[in-house]
């Protein structure tokens, strides 16, 4: 069989034991007391994504009012948006019946302000082609919620048992033709993150 | 496949450098690439202990690999993940359209996987009547063109946009002459789009692979990936053995090195952590070894094995930017590509190797710091052992080894030389000498060293 003829192969020809690094300098090495809503709105906005500081959800409600016409499907994994489709409602529904969302709306407990990338897993998206589907995506974040780099967002994440879950830091993009970026390749072509202030 | 002959990197190079404009795009778009790198990487005051310890991680990856893929497949498993071995390309071909074949699917999309561009799976699939689509956008224009991909993270980075926009308009039915990039991709949304909805299989590359947990990473910038695997009832992931990690926590080292050094982004768009099936679909790994195993045991070689598949390497390399990707004649291009492909065929990939100018840029740029240029050179010098060396270079370096080994040979080609030089310099002005190629040949001296000083030990007497 293949497993054991591999196995084997790379038994005798790996080598002596080399012994794991020290990961501890580099998850302590960016101070934490740095302005992180300020990084994390710079590098998000570097990268194509609509950063918003707010203090409620009717704040959100109100900018969303503006950006979206009523009557699109918009699809919310925060019960207390309350106007629209909650997302744990939907559940049984078939994944491909959310090709024509419009927007979804999903909360995120950790973001992170080197790069802009919110994790996200799947209890929170609900149904995990939900944020890549939808042809909008917004997500809602506290901002104690923002940790320096991704060092500190593996050790938060600890041994944590999701059964997926993905860093999402922007709109889809491309610049596979001649290296012009264009946004919204397959995936939502927006993100708006809003920052609970 | 090794008995079809494939012409060498410089053949195919020349056939690149007909066009002098594209290349020099090529040259300064790459370069370009490389310049959005190194300003991601000067932010990071922490940069080069991030390099060093990624490749720290990975060679105690090297050293306990058996031991890892154990423990992922056992855990993969847990999760319940079925995990399949390919020991070759041909196996991995076959699991993958056994798979299909079973649940009665005849097409698959596929995002991009560079494992299966060495496997030609897409070729085989072609071959049983199953209908892939690559859906990465580059791999898609590439696909559509008939060609395989240039660079592994910009697969067509060597066509301009007038020629992708014809490519649509025959295949896609975008307008004639539209080249504008937004509108091609809008063109290639909605087609692929359509191909997410309806396809029921979907396969996928695997970026990294963490023993502790058994769950596996996959980065794109589209969401591509995401798409299809969370649309199909089945995904499959193939993965080469060298793709794992030990634990999770090393994923905050590595996508912190991955896509700055790949595109001079921060982190691509979607990393995506693929621990247990969606409810009502199935997840499956491939586990290939095709030769890797054995490279494992070459001791000069083995550390090619740590390649995160950044592409860095290429966007630095002088050879690459100005050789295009496909002279290298295979799936993986560019100096890292040059250190892998002998290990699968040393006969017809000798010449790779030595399309490189050793000046080490390569090795200077990579984020698990693989002494790239370091194996190019110790490459050459097993090639030519083994007897594989290009045959005009065999010849060249048997005279010069002839003419060195006897004084007097030496002092006679010197003088014919100067002769030739001075008197008839056509005779090496000309195509028919590959040095001369883009060179001015120089002016001969007079006479040797040797007689300039034999001259004057006389007149000081």
């Amino acid at each position: 069989m293949s497993r054991e003829k591999i196995l084997a192969a790379v038994k005798k020809n790996q080598f002596t034991h080399a012994p794991l690094p020290d990961l501890e300098i580099l998850s302590t090495l960016t101070a934490t007391g740095d302005d992180l809503v300020q990084q994390y709105t710079s590098v998000a906005s570097a990268g194509g994504s609509f950063v918003y500081e707010v203090k409620d959800l009717e704040a959100i409600k109100t900018i969303l009012h503006k950006e979206f016409k009523p009557g699109v499907k918009i699809i919310s994994g925060i019960q207390e948006l309350g106007e629209y489709t909650y997302a744990g409602n939907v559940l049984e529904e078939s994944s491909h019946s959310f090709a024509d969302a419009e927007l979804t709306i999903l909360q995120s407990n950790l973001g992170v302000a080197e790069n802009g990338a919110l994790w996200l897993t799947e209890s929170q998206m609900n149904i995990r082609v939900l944020p890549f589907i939808s042809q909008h995506l917004a997500v809602v974040i506290s901002k104690d919620a923002l940790v320096p780099t991704m060092a500190q967002a593996y050790a938060q994440i600890g041994n944590a048992d999701y059964s997926y879950g993905a860093f999402i830091s922007g709109p889809s993009k491309t610049a596979d033709i001649e290296q012009s970026l264009v946004i919204g390749a397959h995936g939502p072509r927006s993100l708006s993150v809003f920052i609970l202030v | 496949m090794s008995n079809v002959a494939t012409k060498s990197h410089s053949e195919l190079a020349s056939v690149f450098n007909q066009d002098e404009p594209r290349v020099d795009w090529h040259d300064e778009t790459l370069w370009w690439v490389r310049q959005k790198r190194d300003i991601q990487a000067h932010k990071l005051p922490e940069w080069e202990l991030l390099r060093e310890t990624a490749s720290q991680i990975k060679n105690n990856v090297l050293s306990n690999l058996s031991e890892y893929l154990e423990q992922f497949e056992a855990n993969a498993i847990s999760n319940g993940i079925i995990v399949h071995w390919a020991a070759n390309a041909e196996e991995h071909n076959k699991i993958v359209h056994r798979l299909l074949q079973e649940r009665g699917i005849n097409r698959m999309v596929k995002s991009k996987s560079m494992l299966t561009e060495e496997c030609h799976l897409n070729e085989y699939l072609k071959e049983q009547g199953i209908d892939v689509i690559d859906s990465d956008l580059g791999e898609r224009i590439v696909q559509l063109a008939g060609e395989p991909p240039s660079h592994i993270v910009l697969p067509c980075i060597h066509k301009k946009k007038e020629e992708i926009g014809d490519i649509f308009h025959e295949h896609l039915g975008s307008a004639k002459g539209e080249s504008d990039p937004k509108i091609l991709t809008e063109t290639a949304r909605q087609h692929l789009r359509e191909v997410f909805l309806t396809r029921r299989a979907a396969l996928t590359g695997v970026n990294f692979a963490i023993a502790e947990t058994g769950e596996f990473v996959i980065c794109t910038n589209e969401g591509n990936a995401d798409m299809g695997a969370h649309l199909a009832e089945i995904h499959i992931a193939s993965m080469g053995i060298e793709k794992i990690i030990p634990e999770r926590k090393h994923l905050g080292v590595f996508l912190r090195l991955l896509t700055r050094s790949a595109t001079g982004q921060p982190i691509t768009t979607y990393s995506s952590h693929f621990k247990k099936p969606q409810q009502g679909t199935e997840i499956h790994i491939v586990i290939v070894d095709n030769g890797r195993s054995i490279q494992l045991g070459r001791e000069d070689f083995r550390n090619s094995l740590k390649c995160i598949r950044c592409g860095a390497c290429m966007n630095t390399c002088p050879v690459y930017r100005k050789s295009g990707g496909h002279s290298y004649h295979t799936a993986v291009a560019g100096p890292i590509g040059s250190i892998l492909a002998p290990n699968l065929d040393m006969k017809k990939y000798a010449d790779l190797p030595f399309a490189s100018t050793l000046c080490g840029s390569c090795s200077n740029v990579c984020p698990v710091k693989i002494d790239i240029h370091d194996q190019l050179y110790k490459w050459r010098q097993v090639i030519v052992k083994e007897g594989y060396s290009p045959k005009a270079k065999t010849m060249a370096m048997k005279a010069m080894a002839f003419t060195l080994s006897s004084p007097a040979l030496y002092r006679s080609g010197g003088k014919v030389g100067r002769l030739v030089f001075k008197y008839a310099p056509f005779a090496v002005n000309n195509r028919l000498n590959p040095w001369y190629k883009h060179r001015e040949m120089p002016k001969a001296p007079e006479e040797s060293f040797g007689e300039w000083y034999s001259k004057r030990k006389e007149e000081k007497k």
